[in-house]
């Protein structure tokens, strides 16, 4: 175990609340705070101690807390889930590594078949407080397996729960709830944003972790995002903005349970909505929220939903994926469509 | 250049090989090797006959009254397993697992267990279920439909059972780990967990990867494989080249396979496993070379692919019998005592029969219950949408 008087100079001590941070560090910074906050969070993954994993999230928790509550574990992923079950029942909070999205189906079996059903089984006498981080998405100009976005198939499974943070404030805090969290959590990080920068406050009370939130008010039309494409459509909204329509930007942030009430109040609004995920289109994130709305919001809606994703093929080659991942381009052409219906 | 032989049957001196090491043609040919031998190197301490005999690595001190009550386990375990056996057939069970065969396996490795070790069970386990305490009747719900296991895995240290093949043996390695992270490794007041599971398991990955994590974290585990020759209609020889035990040696500790049908053999190795595991010298391997005496599941029609002579080979093996022959020649149990069993046997079975005949189906709120702990608003709304379209039927017609 870590030694009691540990080395604080590498320590999170932010000398004022508020700092820049980048996506990457807050995580860091996130997980320092959550293993100083409970001697039972342990971290788990492949190059996670010494090296402080491929994207450096963990770097300095190893040295920090010790070999035992920062694993390096053997390169099996269905091996890092099944044991962490094994390690929660012992009264663990185990926060699970996948070292790329496409990764993780080895461990499928364990998330599926125990992770997320252990407590229905057991009637609530099993919890299972394992947070299972995964940096997502393309962009990285990546080889294959790199670069994907398998969000949909957990969240089509019952007991788990799937989120993902879109900028360092939500990166810092929603890591720190989803270890508190007494269901496992999916934690989707959007693996080309590490390094973008923004203020996280470490002193301010966060918002509940499973709720959507408006992050940009507008009145045209509504656009719906979540994880490394919330800041596509912020962009999209500004550069429609210099043309006089006016966005409503909502990061989901909740995948699974989706909190659509944000939504409907503004579709309601707006009559006009756009749902923007790298996720491949078919029986995905964005489908349910078509379905959902279209249900909500019937008789106000302008226009149908329209989903700007991925496309449903495999991730392709990365000298492809400027042309497979929605970009600005995509977005307004999408908003475009809407407002000419 | 070393020739595959010498690699994977080592000299008989190096390494005893049992067996399936060296298949005759007819065998080749057939598909099968000798299944009723566990070879050189099984530990047994009494025979199917019932005699006495010793082994130079293990041994055990065992008094009258401790073998009365392994017997009075087995043949308990075994009515539980006919009783339910003979519900499915009158339609009170949807399915049932039996055990038959494998009375010595389960109770000798669940007897060796201390309550402060844990168990993590596949879905035959009901003879360590029973030396966990549980009440047999709480195995029923499972397989009647109207739950997934009722016991409280934490207080009776006895995980649900585990339905898809080889996932409960990363669970327990992780539950390892834990024990030994919690310090509660290293001496005869240590902490161990057992993991069970079949030969057909052994072809899982989780099973390998589960090794190779107990292995490089030390952890205290004793992996206990029945191999009960047979996963469904697959042969062991369909899983392994090699005689199961001996793969712990590719992962760096020791394996051992016992007559998982003498109750006594099985006791000893198990409990010298988990001392070791206890005091940090974990993991270890049995493999309890047994039989399955009866179909895999109720659905399942063994005659289809194995010959009931193999049957008739492995009754004479029954592992109930040699332990009443031992007593009785030992002039330790009388007449009375077996009919006490026996009698003890029947009341067990009646109450199983009221137990499951009596069972209420579950309320349509249970479809809902406990999914989430921290609940879900969504799934909330559904259960109610669908239980307000429920009440729309209640009193009235359908």
């Amino acid at each position: 175990m870590a030694a009691p008087t540990m080395d604080r100079s590498t320590a999170a001590a932010p000398a004022t609340p508020v700092q820049t941070l980048t996506i990457s560090k807050a995580l860091n910074m996130g997980l320092r705070a959550a293993m100083e906050a409970n001697p039972k969070v342990i971290m788990m993954g492949e190059d996670i101690g010494k090296l402080g994993g491929v994207f450096r999230i963990t770097d300095g928790l190893q040295k920090d807390f010790g070999e035992q509550r920062v694993l390096d574990t053997p390169l099996a992923e269905s091996g890092i889930i099944g044991t962490a079950v094994g390690l929660a029942i012992r009264g663990y909070r185990p926060v699970c590594e996948i070292q790329f999205d496409g990764f993780i189906f080895p461990g499928f079996d364990q998330i599926v078949s125990q992770v997320a059903k252990l407590h229905y089984r057991t009637q609530g006498k099993i919890k299972m407080p394992i947070v299972i981080r995964v940096p997502f998405g393309g962009g990285i100009g990546a080889v294959e397996h790199h670069s994907e976005s398998p969000e949909s198939y957990f969240a089509h499974t019952a007991g788990l729960k799937v989120v993902s943070c879109s900028n360092p404030a939500d990166a810092y805090w929603m890591i720190q709830q989803a270890i508190d969290c007494d269901d496992p959590v999916l934690f989707f990080e959007p693996k080309r944003r590490y390094y973008e920068k923004g203020e996280v406050d470490t002193t301010a009370k966060p918002g509940a972790l499973f709720e959507s939130r408006v992050l940009r008010p507008g009145t045209d039309a509504t656009l719906v995002a979540y994880g490394p494409m919330v800041r596509t459509s912020l962009d999209a909204a500004n550069a429609a903005a210099e043309d006089g329509t006016s966005l409503e930007v909502i990061d989901l942030r909740s995948l699974s349970p989706l909190d659509l009430g944000p939504v409907f109040e503004s579709v309601r609004r707006t009559g006009r909505l756009v749902v923007v995920s790298e996720a491949p289109s078919e029986s995905s994130i964005a489908s349910e929220i078509a379905a959902r709305v279209q249900q909500e919001c019937f008789y106000s809606l302008q226009a149908p939903v329209l989903r700007v994703t991925g496309f449903d093929t495999p991730y392709p080659p990365s000298k492809l994926e400027e042309e497979f991942l929605p970009d600005l381009d995509r977005v307004l052409h999408a908003v475009d469509r809407s407002l000419a219906w | 250049m070393s020739s595959p032989e010498q690699w994977t049957h080592p000299e008989p001196d190096a390494a005893p090989a049992a067996t399936g090491a060296k298949p005759t043609a007819e065998q080749v040919i057939a598909g099968l090797r000798a299944t009723d031998e566990g070879g050189a190197d099984l530990v047994q301490l009494l025979t199917p006959e019932g005699e006495r005999v010793q082994h130079p690595d293990f041994d055990i001190d065992i008094t009258a009254e401790e073998l009365r009550g392994l017997y009075r386990d087995m043949v308990l375990i075994r009515r539980v397993d006919r009783e339910a056996n003979a519900l499915q057939r009158k339609g009170q069970l949807g399915i049932w697992v039996p055990l038959l065969g494998q009375e010595a396996a389960q109770i000798g490795a669940g007897r060796a267990m201390r309550p402060t070790d844990m168990a993590f069970p596949s879905y035959r386990e009901h003879g360590i279920a029973w030396t966990r305490g549980i009440n047999p009747t709480e195995l029923l719900g499972i397989f009647r439909g109207t739950d997934q296991g009722t016991w409280d895995p934490v207080e009776k240290r006895f995980h649900p059972y585990t339905i898809v093949i080889g996932n409960q043996v990363l669970n327990a390695a992780g539950y390892a780990m834990g024990q030994k992270f919690d310090g509660k490794v290293g001496d005869d007041e240590g902490e161990a967990t057992m993991c069970f599971f079949g030969d057909g398991a052994t072809s899982q990955g989780d099973v390998h990867e589960g090794f190779v994590w107990a292995a490089v974290y030390d952890a205290p585990l004793v992996f206990f494989c029945q191999n009960n020759q047979w996963a469904i209609s697959e042969p062991t020889e369909r899983q392994s080249r090699l005689p199961l035990y001996q793969r712990a040696r590719g992962y760096g500790f020791p394996g051992i396979r016992v007559d998982g049908n003498d109750v006594l053999a099985t006791l000893a190795v198990t409990k010298w496993a988990l001392d070791e595991c206890r005091h940090g010298n974990g993991p270890i391997l049995i493999e309890a070379f047994t039989y399955r005496m009866d179909a895999h599941t109720t659905s399942d029609d063994p005659t289809r692919y194995r010959l009931s002579d193999e049957l008739e080979m492995w009754k004479l093996k029954d592992p109930i019998e040699r332990v009443k022959v031992y007593l009785v020649r030992q002039q330790w149990a009388d007449q009375e005592f077996f009919a006490g069993v026996e009698a003890e046997a029947d009341e067990l079975g009646e109450e199983l029969r009221e137990f499951c005949t009596n069972m209420p189906d579950p309320p349509a709120e249970r479809i809902f219950s406990n999914v989430y702990a921290e609940g879900n608003p969504n799934l909330d709304a559904q259960r109610d949408e669908f239980l307000d379209y429920v009440s729309g039927f209640a009193g009235g017609e359908h």
